[in-house]
């Protein structure tokens, strides 16, 4: 593609770059894990799969702290994190991503808490109580799962960020078939070969679908996909797209006899999501530093 | 009031009953000269800590660009004049010469330029996307129809910052709020002008209601074009724009982008619907997927 042709003032940016740090990619990563973790811990619940339901649900109350833990470290003025409770506001995906993390969290940690009561206690009144609840409280999560794991597309595309912007309509399923294949990664590495077979599908299904809709964010974003084709993004996203068929291809087989391989493959699907997650971060910051990101596609559109 | 009043005042939009008209700047960069009064005045009144001594080396503008720190900031732009017509040239017939070394000027050799001024603002704009992808309420609509920041409100998510299409507002690195100008709120409670358009010796700056700004800008503009300034041109003043208009709208005299300015900037929130359209067919693709591996009949 020959080099744009366009003005500007000086080369400088038209855009600010985003303010969020590698936490906010970080979270992309850790909400992913938690949502398809919540959705395999309650569907093990019901088909009786004691260990990988253990796993789902205390690993989508761990991803759920890192995350809680991540988004609130990243504020400019982290102490007053509890600001964003103060209204609830559809146009702003911040403000409906608060309210669906608030409606995702009790049953989440309900679920979880119910995994970790001691044997010794295991017969008292408030632990069988907390039992019988314990599967509501998972279907809840489960059912919140689904938009935790999508909002964060809309939330980085509905900004003027040309790279995140542009592919609005395909983020949402890099974004959802990434957290299907991360949950899907850490439930191999947690439970037996003879309990993980859902979760070994999941992680075809959603390696699957994030690597297609990855390679389409790269075609059809316009100019700004050239932002994704380069540089440390590129380079993050390759590596990403090799570990997660790697780990789909190990999950399809060779996870299906040997607990080895099953980690293995599980820690390749997890470091493939968060390597997109990374890439994607990356490649809408770098689309904010150079102004032909921005010049060249409105230059285009007004003429 | 009518669906059209509401469609394009901002205040009524937000629900303001009673309101005083909506107001704001037009900066006429045809008449700046680039004496950046209207950056020191605005740090002065609003109390704007000052950025460090930092020399750019491009042109005589060293603040760079709007910022949490910047509230205005005056570009120079330095560019080869257009090429003028020629007038017929003497014939050279090929006689030889006897100039004298050193006897020329210089100023044959010399090519003319010219240099844009402006003053970049806040745009105020109509559909404004910091506003709408503020989570916290701190980013408010004024009575004035202009956006401002409460301080005692901002968590410093820095959502806003993403969300401006003309990457005007920022988050203050030692304090971790974001900022950028007010249209000097307090000032226009008591009935002055902003800070910035009261200290512009050229009147560049002009500030009142909307409606008459943009009866003036179009005058002015015709009278340039008369004048033979064809290159005069309005930035941001029709309603009908990506971002519905702006507050603080510009009469420049080459294209947008060569000022630091989109040339067709859009409220992010415009494509909110297909955002969240194709976020519920993902996350219907997952739930989905969730449930048909736990159906498959497989080795458990």
């Amino acid at each position: 593609m020959p080099e744009a042709d366009f003005r500007s003032y000086y080369g400088r940016p038209v855009l600010k770059p985003p303010v969020w740090e590698w936490k906010i990619a970080a979270y992309l990563f850790t909400g992913g894990v938690s949502a398809s973790s919540a959705l395999l811990g309650a569907g093990a619940d019901l088909t009786g799969r004691p260990a990988l339901r253990r796993a789902g649900r205390l690993g989508a109350l761990g991803a759920l702290m890192a995350s809680t833990y991540l988004l609130v470290v990243d504020l400019g003025r982290p102490e007053r994190f509890h600001h964003m409770l103060r209204v609830a506001k559809p146009s702003s995906p911040m403000s409906v991503g608060t309210w669906i993390l608030v409606a995702y969290g009790p049953g989440t940690g309900l679920a979880a808490v119910a995994e970790l009561v001691p044997r010794a206690v295991r017969e008292t009144l408030p632990a069988r109580l907390l039992r019988r609840l314990a599967r509501p409280a998972g279907l809840s999560s489960a059912a919140v799962a689904p938009a935790v794991a999508s909002y964060t597309a809309v939330l980085l595309s509905q900004t003027a960020v040309p790279a995140w912007h542009e592919a609005h309509r395909q983020l949402p399923f890099v974004f959802t078939g990434s957290a299907a294949a991360a949950g899907a990664g850490l439930g191999l590495v947690c439970a037996p070969v003879s309990e993980a077979a859902p979760a070994r599908r999941l992680a075809v299904a959603g390696a699957a679908l994030e690597s297609v809709a990855a390679r389409l964010v790269e075609h059809r974003s316009g100019l700004a996909g050239e932002a994704y084709r380069t540089g440390k993004a590129h380079r993050l996203r390759k590596w990403s797209e090799y570990l997660t068929i790697g780990g789909a291809l190990g999950a399809l087989l060779p996870a299906r006899r040997s607990r080895a391989a099953a980690v293995v493959s599980g820690l390749a699907l997890l470091a493939g999501s968060a390597l997109q997650r990374f890439g994607i971060f990356e490649a809408g910051v770098e689309s904010t530093k150079d102004p032909k990101y921005v010049v060249v596609p409105q230059r285009q559109r007004k003429s | 009031m009518t669906d059209e009043a509401a469609r394009t005042d901002p205040a009524t939009a937000t629900g303001y009953g009673e309101h005083p008209p909506r107001v704001g700047f037009f900066t006429d960069t045809s008449v700046c000269i680039g004496c950046k009064a209207c950056e020191v005045a605005c740090k002065e009144w609003n109390g704007v800590p000052d950025d460090g001594f930092d020399l750019l080396g491009m042109s005589f503008d060293n603040t760079g660009m709007l910022g949490a720190n910047s509230w205005r900031h005056v570009t120079f732009v330095e560019q080869p004049a257009r090429p003028e017509p020629r007038r017929a040239e003497a014939v050279d017939l090929g006689l030889p010469s006897f100039d004298l070394p050193g006897a020329g000027t210089g100023e044959e050799g010399r090519t003319d330029f010219r240099w844009l001024m402006s003053s970049d603002v806040c745009k105020h704009c109509t559909h404004a996307g910091c506003l709408d992808v503020c989570p916290t309420g701190a980013l408010f609509r004024t009575e004035y129809g202009s956006v401002v920041v409460q301080p005692d409100i901002c968590n410093g998510c820095g959502y806003c910052v993403s969300g401006c299409p003309y990457g005007v507002i920022d988050r203050r690195e030692d304090d971790g709020r974001a900022w950028k100008c007010t249209l000097c709120y307090d000032r226009l409670r008591d009935g002055l002008e902003p800070a910035c358009a009261k200290a512009c010796p050229t009147d560049s700056i002009q500030f009142g209601p909307l409606d008459e700004l943009r009866e003036r800008a179009a005058r002015r503009v015709d009278a340039l074009h008369e004048a033979g300034v064809s290159e005069a041109r309005l930035y941001g003043e029709s309603p009908d724009d990506g971002v519905g208009g702006d507050g603080a709208f510009f009469l420049l005299l080459d294209e947008p982008e060569v000022y630091g300015l989109p040339p067709d900037p859009v409220v992010p929130t415009r494509d909110a619907p297909s955002m969240w359209k194709h976020a519920g067919l993902a996350a219907s693709a997952l739930a989905a997927a969730a449930v048909s591996v736990f159906l498959g009949r497989g080795s458990r």
